[in-house]
This record gives C-alpha cells, structure tokens and sequence, in this order.
C-alpha cells in the first residue's frame, strides 16, 4: 500500500506536541465501530422477539402446541456445537495474542467445522420439517385451505424460519469471514501485533452464539412441558 | 506533509489513471459528499416533477391528467424518493461527508473504504428503488409507509420498495456508525466535545438515531417481504397478525427519522447564525445537549402517529404529553438564535436570508406540529390536508430550506467560486414566497377537510387548490433559478478566496480553496471555541502552511 503511516504532531501556543490521532491504525476505533454495528444487530433480532413476544401473548395455547413439536434433540445438540464454536474462537484469539500463529489458525479451522456442522444438523432439521409439510410456502403454513394450521401456528412457524434463516445466513456469513480471515493470517496482514480483524471476527461470532442463546428458549424449550415432544 | 497510507489518487481499489475511475473508486469524503449531492438532487428534482404533475391533477376536481390509481403510484413515488433517497440520507450525506471532518480537524472519515462501499450501497438501493417503476405490476401505490394489510394485498411491486429502503437503511446505518467513530476518534488534538462546532453535533445526535432506530424499520420491511411471499401473518388480520404492530414498529424508527433529518439542518443554522450576526453563539451548550435530547425524547414519541389506529388511551395521553416534550429543546435552540443575533451586525447575505426564512417557516410547521400532537385536535385533523401542510412547512421549509442554506454557505468552500448575491437573493425570494402560497392555504384546506391523497374533491376546495398551485409555480421556477444561479458560478464565478464569510471554524482555514485531498495541511491544535468574535471580528487567526494560531 505504500507509505508506512506516521502519525501526525500537532503544535499548540506554548510549542507543546500532541500526537494527532489519524483515522489509520486506529485500533480503538476498529472496536468501538465493530461494537456499534453489534448493537444495530441487537436492535434487528430484538424487533422480531419483540413481536415474538407479542404474539405469544395473543396466541399462547398455538404456540406451545408448534413448539412442542420442535426436534429439540437437534436443537440442543446445535446449542452445544454453537457454544463450543464461541470456545474455539475465543481460544483462537487467545492464542493469536500470545503469538501462537498456527494454533490460532487451527482454532479458526475448529470454529469453521463446528459451524458447519451446525448449519448440516439445521439442514437435517428443515428437511425433517419439509417431509411433515411444514415449510415456508407449503399448503400448511397458508391461510384458509384444508391443510391449514390454525392461525398462531403459522406465525409461529413463519417466526421461526425467519428467524433462523436470519441466523442461519449470519453463519454462512461468519464462515465466509473466518476463511477471508485466514488468508488474511497467512499473507502476513494480520499478526499477533495487529490482529484488530480476528478480534472483531470473534466479537461477530459471540453475538451469533447469543442470538441462538436467545432463539433455542424462544422456540424450541417454550413447548417443551407438552407431551409429542421430539420426533 | 506527511505522506500517509494511500497515494495520490485516494481510491479504495488500485490507483486508475481516469478522472473517472478515480472518482468512482475514490475514498476522499469531499469527493464522495459531491457525488451523493449529485445523485440525491437530480432525485430530488425527480420527485418535484411528480409533485408538479399531482399539483396539476388537483388543479380542479375530477381527473386532470392521470387517474386515481397512477395518483396513488404518484404520490407513493414522491414519498419514497424524497424521504429514503433524498431527505434522511440528504444533510449527513452531502455536507456531513463533505464539512465534518474538516470542522474537526480530520484528514477523512474513520472508515473511508467504508464510506466508499456506503456510496455504492446507496446507489445500488436507488437502483432498485427506481426500477420498480418499470418491473412488475407499476411502482408501490401505498405510500412511503407501506402500512399493513393493503400493502401485503396491493398488486404493485411493493416488495422491490421494500428491498429498496431495506438497503438504503443500511447505508445510512453504515454512514451513522462511521460518523459516531470519527467524531469519537479524529477530533483535533485539544477539541474537547465543547469545542466542537455545532454542525458536528447535529451531525452526531444524527448519527446515533440513524444506527439505534434504522435496524428496526430494516427487520420490519423484511418482515414484511416474508409475509407478503409466504403469508406467515405477522401483520395481516386476516391471518391472525396485528396491523398495528407494523405501525408501531415502523414508527419506532421512522419518528425519530424526522429529528434525523432536523437535527443536521438545525446544526447548519447555528453555524450560520453566529457568523452572520458577528456574535459569539449564545448558549452553546444548551443548543449542544438540546440537539442531543431530542434525539432521545424523539424515540419515545412514535405513538402519536397511532392515535386513530387502536391504541390504549392512556397510551395516547402519555404520547401526547411525550411529544409536547420535543417542543421544548426545540424552543430552546430558536431562542438561542435569536439571542445570538441580538445586538449583533447582522449581514444579510444569501445564507442568511436562509436561515432566518427558516426561522419563520419552521415556527409554523413546528408550532402546527404542537397542535396536532393533541389527541383530541388530531382526531379531526388526521389524515387532511393540514397534517400535509404541517409536514412540509416543517420537512421543507426547516430540513430542505436550512439544506439550501448551507449549499449557499459552503459553496464557495467546495467548488472555491463565489455565487451571484444578487441573483441567489432574488432566487431566495422566489422560493420563499412560492413556498409559502403553495403550502399556506392547505393548513385552511385541511381544517374544513380536504383529505389527503386524494386525486379527486369536493368544488368548495377547488380555491385553496388553485392559490397552490400558482405557488408551486413560483417555488419550481424558484427552485431552477437557484440550482441555474450555482451551476454559473461553479463555471465561471468569481474566485471565492479562502475565507469569503470571515468564519471561525476550522473548514474556512484550508491552505487552498477548493480545500486539496487530505485536506489541512497540518494538524491545528484547538484551544478555543468555535465561534470567538470580538467587535464583530474573527478572533482567531491561523497561518494555513503551519496551522498555528498567529493572532
């Protein structure tokens, strides 16, 4: 890219220097700008459990009956994946810190499997649902025909799709960034020293573990004390 | 100079030899402030031709030109545009790219190549936007708010609308998250946030409602594209979803959008106020923390669009008192202007004139406003003519009016070429009194009930129809004069020199006008206030090679 970046020295009236903070290697802003766009991501799932929970109060019975027929198997097995992943990231990022190269990458490659692995249990899960005519689109998730669910169903279900296929894509996204993060490692451009890109990758990364914290109660547990449970 | 990060050309990819590429590509935030001024007015005239064309359709009752359904894809049209693409993005776009970080001292943005994918972003929602005129089933006939059921059940092709604002919902969430970080980070050595002019804080009280309010609408829309392919009735009755619900989500962002976009006007008029009256700005702080609580009264106020819809009454009460509240830190900034122009030497110049133009028309859209946050006076008023009046006097007459006014004030500073006063004066009057007959007899209008969006009415308001539109007439004719008036100046104008207003703030001290790429040629350290005159001269003076204070 060129030059290397010198910070610029700022003189006042008394021949004083401040060094001049320049929008280059601006570590704490790569954070505090990270951190902003996690919150804007907060506000976007916190709108949808807000109508969640909304129409959990207008359509309480309709709600356990659809949660109840979750695969809570899958779903907690996903959990567990899905915590274990925020471990490796996080053991990741240690290890970047303490220098250790290579076994960051190994925890980023970690990480890349189990998120794999997640969206391969959410894809047997979809299937599963596809098979029993649950899908979005499908006769029994629209209004007024014989195969109908009753009305909170649907939300229900339409809710749920939504939502983890929000989630979903935030993976797909996520593994997307951990491989630009590793090749981004092995050209050198990030280091022990300025691993500014791995912190906020992990950062990313714990909020997509949290919103799943959040959508497996939400979804899958709420049914959980009605008999059929997973099938 | 010190040499920095990128060469010469400032692009976010490569180094193009074009001039074209080069701006296309480029990093630079004056650069691609121009370019979003480029783009948002050619838009803002589309709108204006819709307007005109709805003005000529209500010229006299029954259908004119077009009939009630291209009516209703008309007025849908001059919403979307004026309020996604031009308005809210409008003043942080142009002149928050353009002016904040050389107010504060920066050499760019936090996150140029940021800036620079939020350029594109926009376009590529305009885009979408404008192409669902011609693809599909004819543009959205909802209006800009797409309210729920019609808009689930409507033939046109809202969903592209929507996937539209969706996306120019992002950018302007990018852009808000960019200036947070700049203005958190790259303020001078020394600037304190007292010090900082207050343009920067319009522009950060902005910032913060365009990232905290933008991601709900965003997920809204996006709820509301899957119900409208999957039919998972989340906002339709008839499937067992709330309408309701759609407007109060929509309103918990698209409230606060309004500050969003009054704020930055408000910060463009207390940076032309003091330099025009030669005073010191009175009461800076509380201009300073007004801007910043109405920011965060105007989150709370979004019910008062729901009083007819079904809402609790006492919710209706506390929302009415709520929205009461914003009246106050707004009452508070027209104050101190007034006051700061009091035993002032005033000099009327064309930015000036603006301003204070503003100052009546934004009274009385405000004040309107006051009125129709009462319960029971806006259970008559909704929906009329008056609503119309009340938004425009405060959207137009305050956003767009204090917009102009900083194209006349910063002009010289972005193109380095000085306008003709007398011109853009005569300009000015054109557009003030067109603007004033065109809205004034819809506040009439719309108290004997003249509803809106409507394309057909009864004779008796075909009088107040007709004053209307002879002020649309004037306003346009204004309105192309003005924008005639710049372009000839930006050709062949005068040269400005550096400091044609003799302001205080840091964008008037550039070694060079237009200011060059990486802007100040050192870093000035910032031990004073933004707007110190005595004896109605600067106070402060800078040698522009070394930027040290030499007063």
């Amino acid at each position: 890219m060129g030059h290397e970046y010198v910070p610029e020295i700022a003189v006042d009236r008394e021949g004083q220097e401040h060094k001049v903070q320049g929008w280059q290697d601006d570590l704490y802003g790569a954070k505090l700008g990270f951190w902003l766009f996690m919150f804007t991501e907060v506000l976007m799932f916190g709108a949808m459990f807000m109508a969640l929970t909304y129409y959990f109060t207008l359509h309480h019975d309709d709600f356990l009956i659809a949660s109840s027929s979750l695969n809570r198997v899958l779903g907690g097995t996903n959990t567990v994946v899905l915590l274990f992943s925020a471990l490796t990231m996080g053991l990741g990022l240690l290890k970047m810190r303490h220098g250790d190269v290579k076994g960051a990458k190994l925890m980023i490659w970690a990480t890349i499997l189990l998120a794999l692995v997640f969206l391969g249990i959410k894809a047997v899960e979809w299937t599963a649902e596809y098979h029993h005519g649950v899908f979005l689109g499908l006769d029994a998730l629209q209004a007024g025909n014989e195969h109908s669910k009753p009305f909170g169903q649907i939300l229900f279900f339409g809710m749920y799709f939504t939502m983890t296929g929000i989630h979903g894509f935030h993976i797909i996204i996520g593994i997307g960034i951990m491989l630009w993060l590793l090749k981004r490692i092995n050209a050198g451009k990030v280091t022990p020293k300025h691993h500014i890109l791995h912190f906020n990758i992990a950062l990313y990364w714990d909020l997509v573990h949290l919103i799943w914290v959040f959508v497996f109660p939400y979804y899958y547990m709420i049914g959980a004390g009605l008999t059929g449970g997973a099938h | 100079m010190s040499k920095t990060y990128f060469d010469e050309t400032h692009c976010a990819i490569g180094h193009p030899k074009s001039t074209f590429m080069q701006w296309m590509l480029t990093i630079d935030h004056k650069r691609i402030g121009l370019m979003y001024a480029a783009v948002m007015f050619t838009f803002f005239f589309i709108a204006v031709a819709t307007a005109m064309a709805m003005r000529i359709e209500l010229f006299a009752p029954g259908a004119q030109i077009m009939d009630g359904d291209t009516f209703n894809q008309a007025f849908t049209l001059h919403g979307v545009i004026m309020v996604f693409l031009f308005i809210i993005p409008g003043i942080p776009a142009i002149f928050g790219n353009i002016v904040m970080p050389l107010m504060i001292g920066a050499k760019d943005v936090s996150f140029p190549r940021l800036n620079w994918f939020t350029f594109w972003l926009y376009i590529f929602g305009c885009i979408i936007a404008v192409s669902s005129l011609w693809v599909g089933n004819g543009f959205a006939d909802t209006g800009w708010t797409f309210y729920a059921p019609y808009s689930l059940n409507t033939g046109t092709n809202v969903i592209m609308t929507l996937v539209a604002a969706f996306v120019l919902g992002m950018a302007s969430i990018l852009t808000g998250l960019n200036f947070l970080v700049t203005i958190h980070r790259l303020r001078a050595p020394g600037m304190g946030f007292f010090k900082m002019p207050l343009f920067v804080w319009g522009i950060y009280a902005t910032a913060w409602i365009q990232l905290l309010a933008t991601p709900v609408v965003g997920i809204t829309l996006v709820l509301a594209i899957m119900e409208k392919y999957f039919g998972i009735g989340i906002f339709d009755p008839s499937k067992g979803g709330d309408p309701v619900l759609f407007q109060h989500l929509f309103w918990i962002y698209s409230h606060p959008a309004v500050y969003l976009m009054i704020l930055p006007a408000f910060g463009i008029m207390s940076e032309i106020i003091p330099v025009f009256s030669r005073r010191e700005i009175f009461g800076y702080r509380t201009i300073a923390l007004s801007s910043a609580s109405i920011a965060g009264i105007g989150y709370i106020v979004w019910g008062h669009h729901l009083y007819t819809s079904g809402m609790a009454d006492i919710a209706k009460v506390v929302f009415s008192f709520l929205t009461f509240f914003v009246a106050v830190p707004t009452g508070i900034k027209f104050y101190d202007w007034i006051a700061t122009m009091y035993k002032g030497k005033i000099i009327l110049s064309t930015p000036m004139l603006w301003a204070l133009g503003t100052i009546v028309t934004f009274a009385i859209g405000g004040l309107t406003g006051v009125t129709i946050a009462m319960v029971g006076v806006d259970i008559h008023l909704q929906d009329t003519y008056y609503t119309v009046a009340h938004f425009h006097y405060a959207i137009l007459g305050g956003v767009v009016f204090l917009l102009f006014a900083g194209m006349h004030y910063w002009f010289p500073l972005v193109t380095g070429k000085m306008y003709s006063e007398t011109k853009a004066k005569i300009a000015f009057w054109m557009n003030f009194i067109g603007f004033n007959v065109l809205w004034f007899p819809m506040f009439i209008a719309g108290y004997y009930g003249m509803p809106r969006r409507y394309f057909d009415y009864l004779p008796e308001f075909e009088v107040y129809h007709q004053i209307s539109f002879v002020g649309a007439v004037i306003f346009i004719s204004g309105l192309l004069y003005m924008f005639y008036v710049l372009i000839q100046a930006w050709r062949k104008g005068e040269d400005a020199g550096l400091n044609p207003w003799n302001a205080t703030t840091l964008e008037w001290h550039m070694p060079t006008s237009p200011p060059p790429l990486e802007n100040h040629s050192k870093v000035p350290y910032v031990d004073f206030d933004p707007y110190e005159y005595e004896n109605g001269k600067a106070k402060v003076e800078f040698d522009l090679e070394t930027m040290k204070r030499i007063d």
